[in-house]
């Protein structure tokens, strides 16, 4: 039971662990710029998991076509990776907020180093 | 009539673009066409609230006209009206306000600064019309970006703050997504209704009570539910005063917003309550949250940080009332949104105007305003009491039900707090009272402007475009006070309905 269930729900687990590596990545890098890495490691897990529960093994892409028929078993749930297509944009797009916010945080302070960003906010030089 | 509720956000997202390419041309351009498109906005929204309360009915919107559960849909219904009457109405004011007061605080990004305050308004109506679980996010992520945008324009330390918001928004907004993923892949659906339909057969179901969990705590950190409020104080204390007055009367009030929307119209009736306790937790953590800003707010001598410890605490007001999971708790809950909006948005206002004078916003050199800015004093009073609960202002009738559907429930925990948290409101706020009122100035705006340069001309009272925002809100506090009968009756009988069946 607990083998059956491990082998069929495997690609759930590497995304949990890639997920939870996001996640530290955010949490306990000193470095701003390696917690935006960890912020794209997260979010590229949930991707994963969308994808993942999309997955259809013999099935096409949804366009319908004569030769497979109306079989919706035959094709793959498009939902699905619209969503993910739309979740992408969004990452993108908070990426980007992230480095130019960086690129201020830099020209203002001189370091991407959190701590030393922090006592020099508690104490201007 | 049936178009409302795409007009809403289709309007505002409009003026953004239309703003952007006139502010290009001239930074006052961009802010007629942001105030009108806003103001346009307003009006559509009342009409909205018209129908809902004249029709009665929900009017449901199908994207392109393809039909629920395939298509997208929008819906206005009462809550849906409710919330973006409120949001459209601190936007109108904040448009009013704002050019002076970013002149001043951040000159030269004005261009950018209007649309993406339209841009920030269209996200959150856009979050409480939309019926899909995803087109909500979209709109929350929409609304986020916006806000970082605009938030990280601020004081020093502001891109800090901003960028650590932006890690906790990006998980909260990651957490959400999650619990869309397994909501779709056990029931097959994203509208809410559908979502509604199908989702009393899987409440045993392990990927949908995770879903909920994953939901409920994404949207808890976008709204800043104790103890996931760290990314707060820092970023509404170095905002610019405007952006302020913007972001925190509306942006945490709709993530408890969709919080509310998922209790009530998602999951199945009692499923927040029985099958897995959210509601309580929910509760118990806002009791927290309420004890520790309001003590929080006590310790701090930074007007600004004092209001964002305050709206920790006061968000969690909403918290205790979705806790209650009673209909008269939930209505005390969501009429402390719209009076918590009224308050802050007061309060952040004044907190720009003291600005705008004196160069600064520590409660010190508050002394004395009494006498130089009677009027906009008048208003901090009336916020200040609204914010302690005194009658007649709105403050005290949401706080009033919040109580009823403590004793309700017969948790005197919580009606301890409540009460507790009103005696520490009172501290705080009566400690800056005594400063403005009872203490001689500190010193005149002549001898601050001696000490900055770039502080505006004039002395006194603050320039009439930002007085009279100020003054608007402070009127709508007595306003929403007396009218609160009418909101509760009318409106907010009909969305806690759910409940009492």
């Amino acid at each position: 039971m607990t083998a059956n269930f491990l082998i069929s729900g495997y690609p759930y687990f590497l995304i949990t662990v890639l997920m939870v590596i996001g996640m530290y990545g955010m949490a306990m890098k000193r470095n701003l710029l390696k917690k935006i890495v960890g912020m794209t490691v997260f979010q590229t897990a949930i991707y994963l998991l969308y994808i993942q529960g999309a997955t259809k093994i013999g099935a096409t892409i949804p366009v319908r076509s004569a030769e497979i028929g109306t079989d919706a078993a035959l094709y793959i749930n498009p939902l699905p990776q619209v969503i993910v297509l739309t979740a992408i944009v969004v990452g993108v797009a908070t990426t980007g907020v992230a480095l130019s916010l960086l690129l201020l945080i830099q020209r203002r302070f001189g370091t991407l180093d959190e701590t030393a960003i922090l006592e020099e906010l508690r104490d201007p030089a | 009539m049936s178009h409302i509720p795409v007009l809403i956000p289709t309007s505002l997202l409009l003026t953004a673009l239309i703003a952007l390419l006139a502010g290009l041309r001239s930074p006052k351009w961009g802010h007629r066409v942001a105030q009108t498109g806003v103001t346009v906005a307003f009006l559509f929204a009342l009409a909205g609230l018209r129908a809902v309360l004249t029709g009665g009915e929900e009017i449901h919107y199908p994207m392109g006209n393809w039909l629920p559960p395939i298509g997208i849909e929008f819906v206005l219904d009462h809550l849906a009206a409710y919330m973006t009457s409120l949001i459209t109405f601190v936007g109108v004011l904040v448009m009013f306000y704002a050019p002076r007061s970013l002149a001043f605080e951040t000159p030269g990004k004005e261009t950018f600064a209007y649309p993406a305050m339209v841009l920030l308004i269209a996200g959150l109506c856009g979050m409480c019309l939309t019926g899909d679980a995803f087109n909500l996010y979209v709109f929350l992520e929409i609304a986020a970006l916006s806000a970082y945008a605009l938030l990280a324009t601020g004081d020093r330390g502001a891109p800090v703050a901003t960028f650590r918001y932006l890690l906790f928004g990006a998980v909260g907004g990651g957490f959400y997504l999650i619990g869309i993923a397994y909501l779709y892949f056990s029931t097959g659906t994203l509208n809410m209704a559908d979502l509604h339909a199908r989702l009393p057969e899987l409440v045993e179901n392990r990927a949908v009570i995770s879903a909920a969990a994953f939901m409920v705590i994404g949207l808890g950190i976008k709204m800043a539910l104790f103890p996931m409020h760290f990314w707060l104080p820092d970023v509404y204390t170095n905002a610019p005063s405007a952006v302020a007055g913007l972001i925190a009367p509306v942006m945490t009030k709709v993530s408890a917003y969709a919080i509310v929307r998922l209790f009530l119209d998602v999951f199945p009736p009692g499923f927040f309550t029985e099958a897995l306790p959210i509601a309580s937790t929910i509760g118990w953590l806002s009791a927290g949250g309420i004890l520790f800003g309001s003590i929080m707010a006590i310790a701090q001598t930074d007007y600004r940080r004092m209001l964002a410890y305050s709206s920790v605490g006061q968000i969690s007001y909403v918290g205790l009332g979705i806790g209650l999971a009673s209909p008269i708790g939930m209505i005390g809950g969501l009429l402390h949104i719209m009076n918590h909006a009224l308050m802050k948005g007061c309060l952040f206002l004044v907190g720009g105007a003291i600005r705008y004078r004196t160069g600064n916003v520590r409660i010190p050199a508050m002394a004395g305003l009494g006498k130089s800015m009677p009027w906009t004093m008048a208003a901090f009073t009336i916020g200040a009491l609204a914010m302690v609960g005194i009658p007649p202002t709105a403050g005290f009738f949401s706080k009033w039900y919040l109580l009823l559907g403590a004793l309700e429930a017969g948790n005197w925990w919580w009606f301890a707090v409540i009460i507790a948290s009103s005696l520490l409101t009172a501290v705080y706020f009566l400690r800056v009272l005594e400063t403005v009122y009872r203490e001689p100035a500190e010193g005149t705006t002549a001898a601050a402007r001696a000490a900055s340069t770039r502080l505006p001309e004039g002395e006194g009272e603050p320039p009439a475009s930002m007085l009279a925002p100020i003054l608007i809100l402070a009127v709508s506090i007595l306003v929403a006070g007396a009218m609160n009968v009418v909101i509760v009756n009318e409106l907010l009988r009909r969305v806690v309905a759910p409940l009492a069946g």
